[in-house]
């Protein structure tokens, strides 16, 4: 009863974060209501002891990918009147993939559904079980080889991106931090002895 | 009277009792950790004080003992200024978004060998994940202020801990490989045996790591860049006054007891006793663990904060940026890497 209770409780306010989120015309408005819907689905993986993918949810989408993308969005001064300019000429198209979406998911919730069994709320774990444990004992066995092969398309993700960063500039000034620390007194200050003047 | 109060709980379910009394322990903690930070600023300005050969705060009650009720008073009472082209909604709650993860994190952090408020399985990720959620409030504070110095505090902060949150979640993937386990409490318990068998000793380049990232998460100095005052006026919170200032303030001070807390329970064996084990004590409280021993490491490392504040010249935002990826990420790797061969060959205190 209570479950239920809370589990509305998150899926409404999941469901109004995400409409607020494609409706609100302030770009950062838009990226915090995706934070809140973060949000409100871990909580809803809470309730089904997954906490290990909760919990990483929060700390990956939320605490990282997030920041930097209201990082972004903040810098950029987006015009929002360029942005609407082009609406009525893409109105049609945008109508087209919006209708091949909805008989997409009209055929998998309805039409699949004739022929699937439905799914039981899923039974409560005993206490000792742990979620984490139970995901990183598949992963590092039975699928192991998947694991490790995204690993590297991540990593090969991250190269690039860097890679297309990196330039040369002309010009550019650089610091040799090594360098600046091991200066010593005597590679700046030249003491310089000289004898007193007097003016005749 | 007191019978009355036992009737009434007697006659509850057991639902609301649990629900009660649940709330009435975290509330305790919380005021505990209120007035800590409350205490904290004042021996911050004591300490700094006699660093600086001064006396510090000695004017309000004993010795200056009631400053911090002091200040917390003017706070209060002072008016909360909204800038007119402030987004109104997003100023207000941005310092709420920087206390809430300060104290939330505090549920699964055990004080003593029996008490933690949530003795849960996953408490180092649940750290992980609302340490990262602080952030928020400082970009959120800049970004709502609509004021260029704010913005550019806001911008420092949030490359700064993003930089630093990376070092510092790889220094605790070292520390759950050696404790065996995501819970804090289990955590501790694998660091028993004394003084030398603490993580920190085993892990000593990941503590140095952790509690060096925990400085510059927290915006203290020499990391403080997010406020410097020197170029930036106050960094993000420029614009706050009265309550809505006292909270940042709070949620600071909140954080750099967090960081000494976690730092405690990672790496300096929590509560218990460094002179676990000493034959010559045997069985007498020295060797016995408990909350004393707990509140004097996170004391320890609180006075740190405090010491670094008064000794070290403010970062250049450059170095800063090559310190967090440059040089803490490779140790932590490195280390990581070691601690596994380490484990696989089962050398030494790495293998548990």
């Amino acid at each position: 009863m209570i479950v239920s209770v809370i589990f509305y409780l998150f899926a409404a306010v999941l469901i109004g974060a995400a409409v607020g989120m494609i409706t609100s015309r302030n770009p950062v408005h838009a990226a915090l209501f995706l934070v809140l819907a973060f949000f409100n689905s871990a909580a809803i993986w809470l309730l089904l002891e997954a906490e290990f993918l909760a919990i990483v949810l929060v700390l990956v989408y939320v605490g990282a990918v997030m920041v930097l993308f209201l990082f972004v969005v903040m810098m950029l001064d987006v015009n929002l009147a360029a942005m609407r300019e082009g609406f009525t000429r893409y109105a049609p198209l945008g109508a087209v993939i919006a209708a091949i979406v909805v008989i997409e998911i009209f055929h998998v919730v309805w039409l699949k559904r004739q022929g699937l069994p439905f799914f039981d709320t899923p039974v409560p774990h005993p206490p000792g079980y742990s979620n984490t444990e139970a995901l990183g004992a598949i992963l590092y066995t039975d699928y192991v080889y998947p694991f490790e092969l995204a690993a590297v398309i991540l990593l090969v993700a991250i190269v690039a991106a860097i890679s297309l960063t990196m330039r040369r500039r002309e010009g550019l000034k650089q610091q040799n931090i090594s360098r600046q620390v091991q200066v010593r007194r005597e590679d700046r200050v030249r003491l310089v002895k000289m004898d007193a003047e007097r003016d005749e | 009277m007191r019978s009355f109060f036992d009737a009434i709980w007697q006659f509850l379910p057991p639902t609301p009792q649990s629900v009660m009394s649940t709330f009435s322990v975290i509330s305790v903690v919380v005021v505990v950790l209120i007035l800590s930070v409350a205490y904290l600023t004042l021996a911050e300005r004591k300490v700094i004080g006699y660093m600086q050969n001064r006396i510090g705060p000695n004017r309000v009650g004993f010795r200056g003992l009631l400053q911090p009720i002091a200040d917390v008073l003017k706070l209060l009472i002072k008016e909360i200024i909204i800038p007119r082209r402030a987004n109104r909604f997003l100023f207000v709650i941005a310092p709420l978004l920087s206390i809430i993860p300060a104290f939330a994190t505090w549920a699964v952090i055990p004080v003593s060998d029996s008490f933690v408020l949530a003795d849960i399985d996953a408490g180092l990720l649940y750290v992980l994940a609302l340490t990262s959620m602080g952030v928020y409030g400082v970009i959120l504070a800049g970004w709502a202020t609509n004021s260029k110095y704010a913005f550019l505090g806001a911008m420092r902060s949030a490359a700064q801990i993003v930089a630093y949150e990376i070092a510092m979640g790889f220094a605790l993937v070292g520390v759950l490989m050696a404790g065996g386990s995501l819970n804090l409490g289990k955590i501790v318990e694998a660091q028993a045996g004394g003084l030398l068998s603490w993580f920190w000793l085993p892990l000593l380049p990941l503590f140095l790591v952790y509690f060096i990232s925990g400085v510059a998460e927290t915006n203290r100095a020499p990391f403080d860049v997010a406020e410097g005052e020197s170029e930036i006026v106050a960094g993000f919170h420029v614009e706050y006054s009265g309550t809505a200032f006292a909270v940042f303030f709070l949620a600071e001070y909140a954080n750099m007891i967090l960081i000494s807390a976690l730092a405690t329970t990672f790496f300096l064996g929590g509560w218990l006793s460094p002179f676990e084990g000493v034959p010559a004590l045997g069985e007498t409280f020295l060797a016995a663990p408990g909350f004393i021993w707990f509140a004097l490491k996170v004391s320890f490392f609180l006075f740190c904060f405090l010491w670094f504040r008064a000794t070290f010249p403010r970062y250049r935002y450059d170095q800063i940026m090559r310190l967090g990826w440059k040089v803490f990420i490779p140790i932590t790797i490195l280390w990581i890497g070691v601690e596994g061969v380490m484990a696989a060959l089962e050398i030494g205190p790495w293998s548990s």
